[in-house]
């Protein structure tokens, strides 16, 4: 029992390995309350089941009329209780403003919440969904949200702040040893908020710096056709829609590209480059009829969007070999300039 | 100073309980148009319990619904295509969110104050009926009417499922925190009827509150001042007074977000220059101050139960009376603690955690003095005791994490995880709950005159209790070690390949709500056989003083025959346990002797 | 015990037979007790509805406090006159209902009709003036959502219920020849601050950012202008509105509500059921009448007034 009890107030069965500069005190703090906490659960129960034992009613027993009120003991557990608290608070808020005031000289990382990926953006320019970190380097992150509510969770580092649109939080953690930590988001933020996680990789200055390299490299030089494979991956368009034909919340993307749709309200078009572009970037102007409104836009650079056209075009069976031709870009030239593709009268 | 408080009259009418006559509330008028058109405190009382007892079974049934969608963890890596994975999750999220917002807003918020203190506060009074016997009924309407656009979402929901376009949208998937701009924006569903439910529910609370306070002040008798009335009543007073004062915000607030969805009148949403931190703190300004319209008046129960079953005067009334007054006050000024961390200032963060410790200490206060009244007491275990020590047990594990989550560092960690879910539940349901049913056995006797079954509800008791920390305790673990809530899938492997064990909580968790499913069933299943072959209950079975036991079981339709005189309520010194049949009856000569011996010290 | 209450004491206990008082309930012992029952029961209700408010008048000074110049821009839309009349109108009404409480406790009964008559004349007036204001501002384009050009309808965030609007609010920031055309400067109409340092604050129609007229592109002088504000002011107009349409919006139900109420009272007064014994609907109403008064005199300040 003792054991247990004991067992039960190491920190380490409570909580994860802690690995950034402030998780030792936090931690401490968690233990601090937790004994308290259990220190005031024993006295009460024990004392409940005490007298529950020593003062059952035993029939032919009378009791003494004890006394009903005593402000000797009023105070005594007002006081006490009062002086805890004001040390937890003060030891909270005090260890709180660690937690929040930045040291400068931070390597500054943004990280963009939206339904339902994380992405981290680097002062290289680089983004992707992982959160890399150099060890014992301090780190800011600039938190932003292009839709709802998110909340950034690193439960490792002890860190938590609201992702909210329209703001610009910030958190800041020091990571302390090398490994792959958990991230979660922890605000509800809708159909997926559950598979909303990614992973922080904390690793030596040379092995990060090495990574970046790699990552530059790769971005810079990847075919589009598989840079825009990547993107379907990494910006969440795989949870809506698929690649083998089965359809979801949107369309599969199996032979999608130049196929004609029928609109919810409006002439039908042809799935082309100005019609992706729009649905990337103003989902809601142009639904294909049988689908919901469910689309929520992405802020994609032209490259990016080119990028996923190509890996659109390389797994439909409409596409034309005028199609083939390189784009360097979205088209922003109107529909009919396009090349004429199979079929269809209808196209503007 | 010590002992009798209050004037103990022998010269007016005897406190001996009036002989049970065959005509009482029940049927003294007869037909469907009584029941609805009915001015009658008590009967409101019943009908109100209907409805609130379907809708914990509703919320319950979301809430195994939950649970047992959480036995599997539900990934891509066991398997799981995206579509599979989409529409559970879509599941999960409107049966989370049913869950609470029925639980909260039709279950939790009226029950103790709907059902006990409508049928209670009149008799305990010595009155007639309450304040404003039309506006009370009135209040039971709004409920109807805003329980029945709670059902319109079910009922969209279960369209939308067969294949029905809904418009508008289906069933409610926001949570029921609806946290803009989601709520207001990304929805899919019917946040416009559920923020018109909410709205008229909260006319329901507000009509109550007003109500209870207009009688405690002008309906007392003589003899009962302010400080010689049950703590029942202070707790229901002080209840009453944040259902008047925080119930209109949160009024305006559902209001703001109707029109935000619905015309484009918003002040939350950012694409429209609005704020959504501002709802945060609208929405909590009104929900702080709402978790004490639900554990207030239960601990007022719990002094009731203390006394009745300890056969003890209670330990410091005027203190526990005042801490529910101080818990009332301060409850106001909390609201930000649940916005750590949403953003805003560290000044603002220091302000909330001192005045949210604050709040702390009188609750502290009435566990001790509770404690402190079975010191040397007379204890009798029947059924509601046992609910009320659980309830201590219970609300002191809940309120004690309340410390992890006040303290601004720990906090940070473990907000918006299972370490809060399990926080809360161990308050509102380990302790309202508790102290609600051990309320309904303890005046089940006095709303239908009939008994229970012990021993059947003891049975149902532990089953309650043990699957009840079955449930919750294994999510405080689920919670520390970073499970996040409203999760409807959750990883197996952390990101460095170790076990999560995740699994095991919640599996763990799970089991405990289907065993505390069962003891619940079992305490319908008490009443359901008290009320058709139980035995007939004496005017008072427990020996309490407070005036409701002065008149038969159940009361006749203007509660007493002759008003009675109060006294000190917890001064059971005058009453004599005679059999089961006749209960505890007062004993004059042996009250009057026991005065005198007073008198001489 | 006021003046009030002793005329209830005296009374009844001069005629107090049992419950032979048609107006006791059978849970009140006096009707003294009646009586300051129901004036607690709407002094809490009236709390409530202050609190209610609050929650608005919260609203309104978070988002001046933080962004002082779109109130002050935004404002300028505001008819100050017609709200200055319906400032005179509802106090003058809240007048006549407090006599008409004094009237009935004198047991004056044609008075109290009358003076009720006038209250809800009062009320009607200023509903009258409201929807004056009300459809001036859907002509101007400057209602709610995207009746309002200042609305900024970001399709990517809008509600997603189909509910006819999304189509014009996706095109409401284009420019539209064909409407501006239309919305014309009308010759007559008369700014009555003209020549006054409160000059130009009735914008002709046409001067919004949809088609900014001549006038304010040749720099005319005005306190603000659109082009003052920052670029994410600009975006943060239409909140003004919102809050303006919300506050007078739900005043001018309560409004309505209190019409209802004292028309009610009239019904009952006119059947003579009101007299020194017995008055407490009309003192209850009285008070709720009141509380409506007391909300506009500080919504007219803070939406009008801005300086």
């Amino acid at each position: 029992m003792l054991h247990a009890i004991l067992a039960a107030s190491d920190p380490t069965f409570w909580l994860p390995r802690g690995a950034s500069t402030v998780s030792g005190d936090v931690d401490m703090l968690f233990n601090i309350v937790m004994w308290i906490c259990i220190f005031f659960f024993v006295l009460v129960t024990v004392l409940l089941l005490l007298f529950v034992v020593m003062y059952r009613h035993r029939p032919g027993v009378k009791r003494s009329t004890a006394a009903e009120h005593s402000t000797l003991l009023e105070l005594t557990w007002t006081l006490i209780p009062s002086i805890i608290v004001v040390f937890l608070y003060y030891y909270g808020f005090r260890q709180y403003m660690n937690m929040v005031i930045e040291p400068p000289n931070a390597y500054e990382i943004t990280a963009t919440g939206k339904m339902w990926q994380w992405s981290f953006t680097y002062p290289t320019g680089v983004e992707t969904n992982e959160l890399h970190v150099p060890v014992n380097v301090p780190v800011r992150v600039i938190l932003q949200s292009n839709d709802v509510i998110h909340s950034l969770y690193i439960p490792a580092f002890r860190v938590k702040k609201d992702v909210v649109p329209g703001r610009f939080n910030r958190l800041w953690f020091q990571a302390t040893d090398n490994g792959q930590y958990d991230i979660y988001c922890t605000d509800y933020c809708g159909t997926n908020h559950s598979t909303m996680r990614s992973t922080a990789v904390v690793e030596s200055q040379a092995d990060f710096d090495k990574w970046m390299k790699i990552t530059i490299d790769t971005n810079n030089n990847l075919p589009p056709v598989q840079k825009g494979k990547k993107l379907y991956m990494t910006q969440g368009c795989a949870q809506c829609h698929t690649l083998d034909g089965t359809r979801l919340v949107g369309p599969s993307w199996k032979d999608m590209w130049g196929r004609t749709e029928q609109l919810e309200s409006g002439p039908d078009i042809v799935v082309n480059a100005p019609y992706v572009t729009e649905s990337i970037l103003l989902p809601q102007a142009k639904i294909v009829k049988g689908y919901p409104p469910s689309m929520p836009p992405f802020q994609l650079k032209p490259a990016d969007i080119s990028a996923l056209m190509e890996f659109m075009k390389s797994i439909s069976s409409h596409t034309s070999a005028a199609d083939m031709m390189p784009t360097t870009g979205p088209a922003t030239q109107p529909a009919a300039t396009e090349p004429a593709l199979t079929g269809s009268t209808t196209q503007k | 100073m010590s002992a009798v408080t209050g004037p103990i009259s022998y010269h007016g009418p005897t406190p001996q309980p009036q002989r049970a006559s065959s005509d009482n509330y029940l049927n003294h008028t007869r037909g469907v148009m009584s029941w609805a058109f009915t001015l009658d405190h008590k009967r409101i009382g019943l009908m109100y319990m209907i409805g609130i007892l379907a809708s914990f079974l509703l919320a319950g049934l979301f809430a195994i619904m939950v649970r047992t969608m959480l036995w599997h963890p539900l990934t891509a890596e066991a398997g799981a295509s995206q579509g599979a994975l989409n529409s559970a999750h879509d599941l999960y999220n409107h049966m989370f969110t049913l869950h609470g917002a029925v639980m909260v807003f039709m279950f939790i918020i009226p029950s103790v104050p709907a059902i006990l203190g409508n049928f209670i506060l009149p008799m305990q009074l010595g009155a007639k009926d309450v304040a404003f016997p039309r506006l009370n009924l009135l209040s039971f309407y709004c409920w109807v009417v805003g329980g029945v656009f709670f059902v319109y979402l079910l009922l969209s929901g279960v369209l939308h499922a067969m294949g029905f376009n809904v418009p508008g949208g289906y069933g409610l998937d926001t949570g029921w925190t609806f946290y803009t701009p989601y709520s207001d924006a990304k929805a899919q569903g019917s946040v416009v009827a559920a923020t018109i439910g909410v709205f008229i529910l909260g006319f329901s609370s507000i009509l109550t509150g007003l109500n209870f306070i207009a009688s405690i002040h002008m309906l007392r008798p003589r003899g009962m001042g302010w400080f010689k009335m049950p703590l029942f009543l202070w707790a229901l007073y002080s209840t009453s007074l944040i259902q008047i004062l925080a119930t209109p915000v949160l009024a305006i607030t559902v209001m703001l977000l109707c029109a935000e969805r619905a015309i484009g009148i918003g002040i939350f949403d950012p694409a429209r220059g609005g704020d959504p931190v501002l709802f945060q703190h609208f929405f909590w300004f009104y929900s702080h101050p709402a978790v004490y319209i639900m554990v207030l008046p239960s601990m007022g129960i719990i002094s009731e139960l203390i006394v009745a079953f300890s056969r003890k005067h209670i330990f410091g009334y005027s203190f526990i009376a005042m801490s529910s007054l101080a818990i009332a006050l301060l409850s106001f000024f909390v609201w930000g603690h649940h916005m750590f961390i949403s953003g805003q200032s560290a000044v603002t963060d220091a302000i909330f955690s001192l005045i949210t410790f604050a709040v702390a200490i009188p609750s502290a206060v009435k566990v001790f003095n509770w404690l402190a009244t079975l010191f040397r007491a007379d204890i009798r275990l029947k059924v509601p005791m046992m609910y009320a020590l659980g309830f201590i047990m219970l609300f002191t594990i809940g309120g004690l994490t309340g410390l992890f989550l006040g303290t601004l560092a720990v906090d940070v960690p473990l907000t918006n995880t299972y370490f809060i879910v399990a926080h809360f539940h161990y308050v509102m349901m380990g302790s309202t709950l508790f102290a609600f049913i051990g309320g309904m056995y303890y005046w089940w006797p006095k709303m239908f005159g009939k008994m229970y079954n012990e021993t059947f509800a003891h049975v149902a008791f532990w089953f309650v209790f043990v699957g009840f920390n079955l449930t919750f305790f294994p999510q405080f673990i689920a919670g520390t070690k970073g499970m996040p809530r409203r999760y409807a899938s959750y990883p197996v492997l952390s990101s460095d390949g170790r076990p999560t064990h995740f699994v095991t909580y919640h599996r763990l968790s799970t089991t405990g709500a289907y065993t505390m499913g069962t003891g619940l069933f079992l305490v319908l299943g008490t009443w359901i056989q008290s009320l058709r072959r139980g035995k007939q209950a004496p005017p008072n079975p427990w020996g309490a003083n407070t005036l409701e036991w002065r008149c038969p079981s159940p009361p006749p339709h203007d509660n007493f025959t002759e008003t009675p005189v109060a006294d000190d309520p917890y001064d059971l010194s005058g009453w004599k346990y005679v059999s089961e049949e006749v209960g505890w009856v007062y004993d004059r000569e042996q009250a009057a002797a026991d005065v005198a011996a007073h008198v001489a010290h | 015990m006021s003046s009030t209450e002793q005329t209830l004491a005296a009374d009844s206990h001069a005629g107090h037979n049992g419950h032979h008082d048609p107006h006791l309930a059978h849970h009140f012992d006096t009707p003294e007790q009646q009586y300051t029952s129901g004036k607690l029961g709407m002094w809490m209700f009236l709390g409530t509805e202050v609190l209610m408010f609050g929650g608005l008048f919260c609203a309104y000074a978070v988002y001046r406090h933080n962004h002082p110049e779109v109130f002050e821009y935004a404002h300028q839309y505001l008819d100050r006159k017609l709200g200055a009349i319906n400032t005179l109108v509802l106090i003058t009404s809240s007048l006549t209902m407090a006599w008409g409480v004094r009237a009935a406790q004198m047991g004056k009964r044609g008075l109290l009709v009358a003076l009720l008559l006038l209250t809800i004349l009062g009320g009607a007036g200023f509903m009258f003036i409201k929807t004056i204001e009300y459809s001036t501002k859907w002509r101007e384009h400057i209602f709610i959502g995207s009746g309002n050009v200042f609305y900024e309808s970001n399709p990517e965030t809008k509600p997603q219920s189909v509910n006819g609007l999304e189509e014009e609010a996706l095109h409401i920031n284009e420019a539209k020849p064909e409407t501006v055309a239309t919305v014309k400067v009308e010759p007559d109409v008369v700014d009555p601050n003209a020549g006054t340092p409160d000059a130009a604050l009735i914008k002709p129609p046409n001067i919004t950012p949809a088609g900014l007229s001549e006038k304010v592109k040749a720099g005319v002088t005005e306190r603000m202008s659109y082009n003052s504000l920052v670029k994410q002011d600009q975006t943060r107009v239409y909140t003004f509105f919102a809050i303006y349409f919300f506050m007078t919006g739900l005043h001018g139900v309560h409004v309505l509500v209190g019409m209802g109420l004292i028309t009610w009272i009239l019904v009952r007064a006119a059947r003579n059921e009101f007299g020194p014994t017995y008055f407490t609907p009309v003192d209850l109403v009285g008070l709720y009448w009141h509380l409506v008064d007391l909300i506009w005199i500080f919504l007219f300040p803070l939406l009008y007034l801005i300086h």
